[in-house]
């Protein structure tokens, strides 16, 4: 089982629900996030283009900040999911440091935190809160390993990219172009 | 240490790319409100039905309710067509406007004179006999009709109802004169009836869409956001018109970078080659539609090569696009957008609209424009209303013919003295409007808050108006409170309950429960023949078959249509004009002296170093009404004035920098607003999203934030046929330095 995430960027309008989604269900302290909304732009007027991407931790296969991690709270759990026990951890930030991606923060209780994928939703066969609200539907949750998984068969069918390729992170989240 | 923001800037492809989403790793507004369990396995919710009131579209959802009472999250309820499940972020971060610290807490009744902004907490009954001794005075003084109500949302069905057992029908909601009215009025003319709200648009099947200024998935406008949503995965061609490339113009085939105010020179040359290349849909045409011959006359001159010089675009990209169209037809739909009031011509811009719909044969087809059906929910049994003396209709000596609602600016202009003649409204009921923000009438909103005897407003937020009332009511939020039931009418008849997902906090209180109060004060009580409002909602829902313990259960009832949502082929259809057929050509507009047909009209230009102000909205913002809810502030704390990289080279102004902005008449925003540059924006226009720049400081989150549009747009360009408040033809300039010092020094 290897959990990974497709983010239709032809369809996401950048409307940030996956943001606020995820505030709520999983408690983020107003003024932190563990996913976010980035905008690039490109060309000049009127010949512009732009593209909007929701983007939190990428669950990478080889991930810098489970390496890195001095006391093992970073850790990976069922699904290739990157988790932090928080009670483990010791709020030191090699972590935050080593992620390509700046998908961690420090939380004010003085432990790391990011996105967990909600996993507490995945085991009871839900998708993760971003996914479940977002308006245009423009994401989809899945199982690598299951070949009949949406995921699947969306990344067979579409061009899509990852972001930060040459950090070597093999990241899990893919935005499809 | 670098931030998440600056990381972004670095790593991402291609040019220029910023965090949209205020996330960087620092707290900025307040801590946590649920505590810090954020392994929220053990969490055991109680769910409770509601839809949402932080927009119009109220998309029906759950309340998740934790043990100890607080509401945890919203999300949307999967049957509701209107939402299918997933909410917006607004309506995702609806919570924020229960927890919001600022809320009004308690009744506030001012000390001393008008004017003067200081208050005391007073309790209802004190409130309530402050409020009706006054509304009796002004009853006997000068009739009941002098009592006007501003309103919107669901609130307002409540106070409308205390209004007209009062005995007045001076109900002006904003959403008419400064938003959707021409649209209507437009739409009205030309088929009988409007487009609605949620709008009858079938984007989901169609295969041609063509949006005009309407900025779908930045107005989060569900439904249709998510529909948008599937006509890209189905194909749809997406044609959009904005002189800025809205989130929608990056997702079209064809984005039209138009000149902005000369879309009225567009839609006639594309009514000219639909007419002239014999590619409108003659059938549909002869069936339903009179004025043809006419139409073809009066747009015979307005060739692509003539819109050219006007619009800026260029004669083969009108011509495709219309084609584009024409292939699609009738699956087609020239989107009719919503809020519609910018250059005083737009009832005639919107006819211009609803004709290329109908040349296309797009209303009554799958994927144009659907019938709509709902369920009609009986009134719960009251006397009569009184028949009023008067109306909002003899406000407007004449002006305004086509107007079919109450005006919001002639119902102001007539509560002062003006021309020497005594004002005839004298009393003001506000609810859920902060019309400071929402009307472009800053000098008549201050003569009228002057002379005006009776100010009252009802609001959850202590928002601008709020500081010009003699009382101030505390209204819970929707979240507390039982409603109206939603009956949607629209491809499904739906029902929808809202109801109370937590106690009231604060000594706040529900408006039926305010109207009812209030409405026995004043000897009306036979109006509120129930104690409960659950008692209504229970008999109008056995009326139509439902109970309110079913709803209570399943939140939304869909039920199945009766009728068609399409012309049945070959059927002999009548629409809902005087003479059953589409207005090509409209007798009402010719009766009452306007064009018929529409018409260009050249609106004034920017004068040099000054740039036209373009507003709009965000996905994660309301109006003025979310700027301080403290979900939806973490997501846009402030608003930017978009700026092109070539306008700041000349000015010297760089990224992220603040600027004061003033307008041609001289009017400077009340703050400094952040620079965002970007190529997104028109050289000769600057952008700006509405609802920010709040100078109240009990909004202790929203206070300075950003600038207010509103208070930049002195220009209103009137449109006679409705009354409609134009608002875009304001041009600003850029400040460096703060004005407000230089006059100091």
């Amino acid at each position: 089982m290897r959990y990974a995430m497709a983010i239709d960027t032809k369809k996401c309008v950048g409307c940030s629900d996956c943001v606020v989604a995820c505030q709520t269900e999983n408690n983020v302290p107003i003024g932190f996030c563990r996913d976010w909304v980035t905008e690039t732009v490109d060309g000049t007027y009127p010949n512009v283009n732009i593209e909007l991407r929701s983007e939190r931790c990428n669950h990478c296969d080889n991930s810098p900040c489970v390496r890195c991690c001095p006391t093992g709270a970073s850790h990976f759990e069922d699904g290739g999911i990157v988790l932090v026990t928080h009670n483990k951890c010791i709020g030191c930030g090699a972590c935050i440091e080593s992620c390509p991606y700046e998908a961690r923060y420090s939380h004010p209780d003085g432990y790391v935190d990011k996105c967990t994928f909600c996993i507490h939703r995945v085991r009871k066969g839900e998708n993760p809160a971003c996914v479940s609200v977002c308006p245009t539907s423009c994401m989809y949750f899945g199982d690598l390993d299951d070949p009949n998984s949406e995921i699947v068969n969306v990344l067979k069918n579409r061009k899509f990219n990852a972001l930060a390729p040459e950090a070597g992170t093999k990241p899990n989240i893919f935005y499809l172009t | 240490m670098k931030t998440r923001r600056d990381f972004i800037k670095i790593s991402a492809i291609g040019l220029g790319a910023t965090a949209v989403t205020a996330g960087a790793a620092k707290a900025v507004l307040g801590s946590s409100l649920f505590g810090n369990d954020s392994e929220n396995e053990t969490e055991n919710l109680r769910r409770v039905p509601t839809y949402c009131e932080v927009c119009f579209w109220k998309c029906a959802g759950w309340a998740h309710v934790t043990e100890d009472g607080n509401i945890k999250k919203i999300t949307g309820n999967d049957d509701d067509p209107q939402c299918n499940g997933r909410l917006c972020p607004r309506g995702t971060g609806g919570v924020g406007m229960f927890s919001d610290p600022d809320r009004l807490k308690t009744p506030l009744i001012r000390v001393g004179k008008v004017g003067n902004q200081t208050y005391r907490e007073a309790s209802w009954e004190e409130a309530f006999d402050y409020i009706a001794k006054k509304m009796s005075d002004l009853k006997a003084k000068y009739g009941p009709e002098s009592m006007a109500l501003f309103f919107h949302g669901s609130s307002g069905n409540h106070f409308s109802h205390l209004m007209k057992a009062y005995g007045t029908t001076n109900l002006a909601a904003p959403s008419f004169a400064q938003c959707r009215g021409p649209r209507d009025v437009g739409f009205e003319a030309t088929f009988g009836e409007s487009v609605s709200s949620p709008e009858v648009t079938d984007i989901r099947d169609t295969k041609c869409l063509v949006l005009i200024g309407s900025h779908i998935g930045e107005n989060m406008h569900n439904g249709q956001v998510q529909e948008m949503s599937e006509a890209i995965d189905k194909g749809a061609v997406i044609i959009t018109v904005d002189p800025r490339l809205s989130t929608a113009a990056s997702k079209s085939k064809f984005w039209l970078p138009i000149k902005p105010s000369t879309d009225i020179a567009l839609l006639l040359a594309w009514i000219h080659v639909l007419i002239n290349d014999e590619l409108y849909n003659k059938e549909y045409i002869s069936a339903y539609a009179e004025g043809f011959e006419e139409l073809k006359a009066h747009v015979k001159p307005f060739t692509p090569e003539w819109a050219y010089g006007i619009t800026t675009l260029k004669p083969a990209l009108i011509r495709s696009t219309a084609r584009e169209m024409a292939n699609a037809a009738p699956s087609v739909i020239i989107h009719p957008g919503r809020h519609a009031a910018w250059y005083g011509d737009d009832v005639q811009r919107t006819r211009a609209i609803a004709i290329l719909n109908a040349l296309l044969g797009s209303w009554g087809n799958r994927g144009g424009i659907f019938f709509k059906e709902g369920i009609k929910i009986p009134e719960f049994p009251h006397p009569e209303y009184p028949k009023p003396a008067w109306s909002w209709k003899d406000l407007m000596d004449g002006k305004y013919p086509l107007a079919n609602e109450a005006v919001t600016n002639s119902v102001i202009e007539a509560s002062y003295p003006k021309d020497g003649k005594e004002a005839r409204i004298k009393g003001w009921f506000i609810s859920g409007t902060n019309l400071v923000a929402s009307v472009p009438l800053k000098e008549e909103l201050q003569k009228a808050m002057q002379a005006l005897e009776l100010i009252v407003v009802v609001d959850t937020m202590p928002m601008e108006i709020t500081d010009y009332a003699d009382v101030v009511l505390p209204e819970c939020t929707y979240l507390e409170r039982y409603d109206d039931i939603r009956a949607t009418a629209h491809r499904e008849p739906t029902l929808c309950l809202r109801m109370p997902a937590a106690e009231p906090k604060h000594q706040t209180k529900p408006a039926w429960w305010i109207a009812k109060q209030l409405g026995e004060k004043l000897g009306l009580g036979a109006y509120f023949n129930f104690k409960e409002y659950s008692e209504v909602l229970d008999w109008q829902l056995k009326q139509v078959g439902s109970s309110l313990e079913e709803l209570q259960r399943i939140g939304v009832k869909k039920s199945s249509r009766k009728t068609s949502p399409y012309i049945e082929p070959g059927a002999d259809h009548q629409f809902k004009t005087a003479s059953g057929k589409i207005q090509l050509f409209s007798h009402e507009m010719a009766e009452a002296g306007f064009d018929p047909m529409p018409v260009f009209t050249q609106h004034p230009e920017p004068q040099e170093g000054f740039y036209r102000l373009i507003y709009g909205r965000a996905p994660m913002h309301t109006f003025s009404r979310t700027a301080n809810n403290p979900n939806l502030v973490a997501l846009m704390p402030e608003n930017s004035v978009w700026i092109n990289p070539g306008v700041a080279k000349i000015w010297g102004i760089k990224k992220d920098q603040y600027v004061w902005l003033k307008n041609q008449d001289g009017a400077v925003s009340n703050f400094a607003v952040k620079v965002r540059l970007t190529e997104r924006i028109r050289w000769d226009s600057v952008y700006i999203v509405h609802g920010f720049g709040h100078h109240h400081k009990p909004l202790k989150f929203a206070y300075g934030r950003g600038v207010n549009d509103t208070e930049l747009i002195t220009n209103v360009m009137m449109d006679p046929i409705m009354g409609g408040t134009g608002m875009r033809g304001n041009f600003i300039t850029f400040l460096t330095e703060d004005p407000r010092k230089e006059a100091e020094a």
